[in-house]
């Protein structure tokens, strides 16, 4: 087998190694509820994936799977080739953004940002250059030593994308980060994630229900389903990067939103 | 000031001293004896003559309330951080706390008081039995309020156990203890009040309930009422000193705090 393959020659075919390999994960809760059944896709480095369903599809599932804080209960996974999270591996830091922005609401923006370089006790001047160095990229230089909840929503989820960005992550997990805000500024992070995606060569696996923000962001759409939660289609977006806001009002964009669209309530399958 | 601070610290003042002053009133036109209801201006003038015996027991009484209020937040706080090493030291451990919480204290005070042959001592672990409870049951649940998606955080960054207890959940367990710690504030005084008058203490160690049962056997109801304005005031000054202390740990960012506008 492929996988295996890899594995016996680990330390040369690295770099060729999906960041998130998922063979046959399923998700069986004790209770007898089944949150997901088997599937099988990769997410290769560089690449931007949506994983894009409905609520109860199991998507938020396999996410947590992906981030090593829950174990599917048949199949595996592998991250670079290997069977466990790379937590102290510093090249392959995994990094996730959750729903809302969990932030500490009793600590100032930058410390929040620095969060998973303290409990890695990474070294204080070090630290602070990379926060200073994240909220930079996020656009919030300026408000480091505000608390969070003198910021906007929008705002507050900088932080959170800061703190993840923080640790240089090889692989970025985000679960419906953008969910809550509004249109306006959904679509201004969507255009920010993406230049930081681009500029930074992140490898992103991007959890949504929402169609056009799959289409807008990512280099392939995987469609789930729920009920049981599956996965339905693959689909490769090839439009070039960099997107706008006219990609938006395309053709091409419609076709892709309405082809994935049917794909998801199964009138193509 | 604002407008609507005056207003709150006003409005409060001017009902004080229309029930005053009808108080006053209706005990000068009925010619009430003071044995029975002593007018306000003959409780201010027992305060002022009995100065020095009240002033004593007041240092008695609050001495021990806040001895108490001390010791139950160090043990409460070591409870609550035991209970939440594990839910079996919790279900195990949970129910003697309820069983202390509602064994009245007049039904254990004389046992303790029997025990333990330093009065003082014995007064000052009533009032903390009395007080204890709502600092175990809110700084443990305080410090398994823990937001989930911050919790996964802390996992995915392995952190230890002490980094978590430490960077998150005593952070989120803070308001949730201040909360907690008003209650038994006032607990603690009520606690030091009943333990002595369960006691009966005279002499120089005399506090405050021993002033209001002394004063009701001699029916000098005018020191009784003085006694009795000097717990209530302890208890409001208490008050006021642990939700100062509560706005300055959280103001600048829990919502229970956080100033309107």
């Amino acid at each position: 087998m492929d996988r295996r393959h890899r594995q016996g020659r680990a330390g040369d075919s690295i770099g060729s190694a999906p960041a998130v390999a998922i063979a046959g994960a399923a998700k069986t809760y004790p209770n007898g509820t089944r949150a997901l059944c088997p599937v099988t896709f990769d997410v290769a480095a560089g690449e931007f994936v949506a994983l894009l369903g409905p609520s109860g599809c199991g998507k938020t599932t396999l996410l947590r799977m992906a981030a090593g804080l829950i174990a599917p209960s048949e199949g595996s996974l592998r991250w670079w080739g290997r069977a466990r999270p790379p937590f102290d591996d510093p090249q392959r830091k995994l990094a996730m953004v959750f729903q809302s922005p969990t932030l500490m609401p009793w600590a100032r923006v930058d410390a929040n940002a620095r969060l998973p370089l303290d409990l890695a006790e990474v070294a204080r001047p070090q630290a602070d250059a990379a926060v200073s160095d994240a909220l930079g990229v996020v656009g919030l230089a300026d408000v480091a030593h505000r608390y969070p909840r003198e910021l906007s929503g929008g705002m507050q989820m900088r932080v959170s994308i800061a703190r993840a960005l923080t640790v240089a992550p090889a692989l970025l997990l985000m679960d419906e980060p953008f969910a809550a805000l509004d249109e306006f500024t959904r679509h201004k992070l969507d255009d920010d994630l993406a230049a930081l995606w681009r500029g930074r060569g992140l490898t992103v696996l991007f959890v949504t229900h929402s169609i056009q923000e799959a289409v807008y962001l990512a280099t392939r759409v995987v469609v789930m389903a729920a009920r049981p939660g599956r996965i339905v289609a693959d689909v490769a977006i090839d439009t070039p990067q960099p997107r706008s806001a006219a990609f938006r009002g395309s053709a091409e964009f419609a076709a892709l939103c309405a082809r994935i669209g049917a794909l998801a309530s199964g009138s193509l399958r | 000031m604002t407008r609507e601070r005056m207003l709150r610290i006003a409005a409060p003042l001017v009902v004080a001293a229309m029930l005053l002053g009808a108080w006053q009133a209706i005990v000068v036109a009925y010619d009430v004896p003071s044995y029975l209801v002593p007018s306000p201006s003959r409780i201010a003038r027992a305060m002022v003559e009995d100065r020095a015996l009240l002033a004593a027991s007041l240092g008695v009484t609050t001495g021990i309330a806040l001895t108490a209020l001390a010791l139950a937040i160090v043990a409460g706080v070591a409870v609550a951080l035991l209970f939440a090493q594990s839910r079996l030291i919790e279900a195990s451990l949970l129910p003697y706390a309820i069983v202390l919480q509602v064994t009245p204290i007049v039904a254990i005070a004389p046992l303790i008081i029997i025990w333990v042959h330093d009065t003082r001592l014995a007064l000052v672990l009533c009032a903390t039995v009395v007080a204890i409870f709502p600092i175990i049951s809110n700084t443990s649940l305080g410090l398994r309020s823990v937001d989930p998606g911050l919790a996964d955080l802390f996992r995915m960054s392995r952190a230890s156990r002490w980094q978590t207890l430490v960077r998150l959940r005593v952070p989120s367990a803070l308001p949730y203890f201040f909360a907690g710690l008003r209650v038994s504030s006032g607990l603690a005084l009520i606690g030091a009040v009943v333990a002595e008058f369960v006691a009966g203490t005279g002499g120089q160690g005399a506090g405050l309930a021993y002033q209001i049962l002394l004063a009701g056997i001699q029916l000098n109801v005018p020191r009784l009422f003085a006694a009795l304005v000097l717990i209530t005031l302890a208890g409001i000054v208490l008050y006021i000193v642990v939700s100062a202390i509560a706005t300055r740990a959280l103001a600048h960012w829990h919502e229970s705090e956080v100033p309107p506008g």
